[in-house]
């Protein structure tokens, strides 16, 4: 591995970690609150899965940094500069159908993403991607079964599901944003050319509005930043309450 | 037999050290404690590497909770056999999957109360479907799904039209 190419895996490695963890955190803030006893075992599954999936990618970027961290360095250690998620999974958890909206863009965006990524030259890359796909199947048809059930429901649950498609859309255009890092890999057969995706993703996530007869909202403003480490206010709060015990009691274990 | 369980017992069977799966059966899912890390199928390989053993095993789920447990239970299933120089290796290639369960597994299981992901018709998408996975209680047919995701990553949960009796059914995956 050239040089280059190692210190972009690295980057990539931790911005997938960043997106995994960033959303599982934020999914099982739902744990305890979700409105039924079956819902809230859902959520905590799911939550699992990401930080599963966020475990893998940092015990990675840990080895290929060589330098002695830990993939809890990764996880704890750094500051909401240092991250590199997308900014729609860091939004707040909202109401149950906000989530749920955010929910089904990720998913959607993730099962045309690990597809790709499980093609990766990379075999480490491509092996997270091979079991993330599997769930990732389950996650889809959740959170397109609960779209559909809001969306189409009660008066109240429709106009909470359009509200939170409406508010949640600007967020979406960063995720098929490609940078000199994402490129590189891409054109090594290592990352996945995002930018390759928004159609479908698109032409996807209308279907299921659609059927839920939520408008599809226009493309006006787009917000961006979560890859260079400028954030909403949102993600600080979500690491303080992330970090506090690994930071207030350095190597404890239990 | 399919495929895949065929290459399992094949490697079992022609295992240099065969005593070392044998002590490995005693390590138990500590979630489904019915099954043993063979019959769920991630015991991947077992090595004698001089006096050290090396211990192959891959995750369920990606953030499968036991896999800390499972990794500590070989240890010492394999130090109290006398072989003291353990190295466990988690591997994630090729990705777990259901299939991979041993016929004992699936036996276990039903009598446990779980029912393994062949007792239910898949829905096209091979996913878990509404309704008609097989009840381990009482085995009708009549049953529906109440959630897709159960008490573990790996369960989805059920209910017996007939008996009643909630159950949990193993997912496909
Ligand atoms: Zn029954």
């Amino acid at each position: 591995m050239s040089d280059a190419i190692k210190a972009a895996t690295l980057e990539y490695v931790t911005r997938l970690g960043d997106d995994s963890l960033v959303l599982g955190h934020r999914i099982s803030e739902w744990v305890s609150y979700a409105p039924f006893l079956e819902e809230d075992i859902a959520y905590a599954n799911v939550a699992l899965d990401y930080v599963g999936r966020a475990r893998m990618f940092y015990t990675y970027a840990a080895e290929l940094a060589a330098d002695g961290r830990t993939e809890d360095d990764f996880a704890y250690m750094r500051s909401d500069r240092d991250y590199r998620n997308l900014l729609l999974l860091e939004m707040p958890r909202g109401d149950f159908a906000y989530s749920q909206i955010r929910q089904l863009f990720a998913d959607v965006y993730y099962s045309l993403v690990l597809p790709e990524l499980v093609k990766s030259k990379d075999e480490r890359i491509a092996a997270v991607a091979a079991k993330a796909i599997k769930e990732t199947k389950y996650h889809v048809r959740r959170s397109r079964d609960w779209v559909h059930r809001l969306g189409d429901g009660t008066e109240e649950s429709h106009k909470r599901t359009q509200k939170a498609a409406d508010q949640l859309w600007g967020y979406t255009h960063e995720m098929f944003d490609m940078d000199e890092t994402e490129q590189l890999l891409a054109d090594n057969g290592i990352g996945v050319d995002v930018s390759k995706l928004r159609d479908q993703w698109h032409k996807d996530v209308s279907a299921i509005l659609t059927e839920s007869t939520i408008t599809v909202p226009e493309d006006s403003w787009a917000v961006r930043g979560g890859r260079t480490g400028y954030h909403t206010e949102n993600l600080g709060h979500m690491l303080t309450e992330l970090q506090i015990v690994h930071r207030s009691h350095p190597g404890c274990q239990w | 037999m399919p495929d895949e369980e065929y290459q399992r017992l094949q490697q079992r069977n022609k295992a240099e050290v065969k005593e070392l799966w044998d002590i490995l059966d005693e390590v138990k899912d500590p979630e489904v404690p019915v099954l043993s890390i063979w019959d769920l199928g991630i015991l991947r390989d077992v090595e004698r590497n001089g006096n050290q053993v090396v211990v192959t095993i891959t995750p369920t789920y990606s953030g499968c909770p036991a896999m800390d447990t499972i990794t500590s239970d070989v240890e010492t299933a394999l130090n109290k056999a006398g072989y003291n120089e353990v190295v466990i290796k988690t591997i994630l290639s090729p990705a777990w999957s259901s299939e991979w369960m041993s016929p004992q597994g699936r036996k276990n299981l039903r009598e446990y109360g779980i029912a393994p992901s062949e007792d239910a018709d898949l829905c096209e998408d091979g996913l878990t479907p509404e309704a008609h996975a097989q009840c381990p209680h009482c085995g009708s047919r009549n049953t529906r799904r109440i959630s897709e995701f159960g008490s573990t990553a790996c369960k989805a949960l059920f209910q017996c039209n007939d008996c009643s009796e909630p159950f949990d059914y193993f997912k496909k995956i």
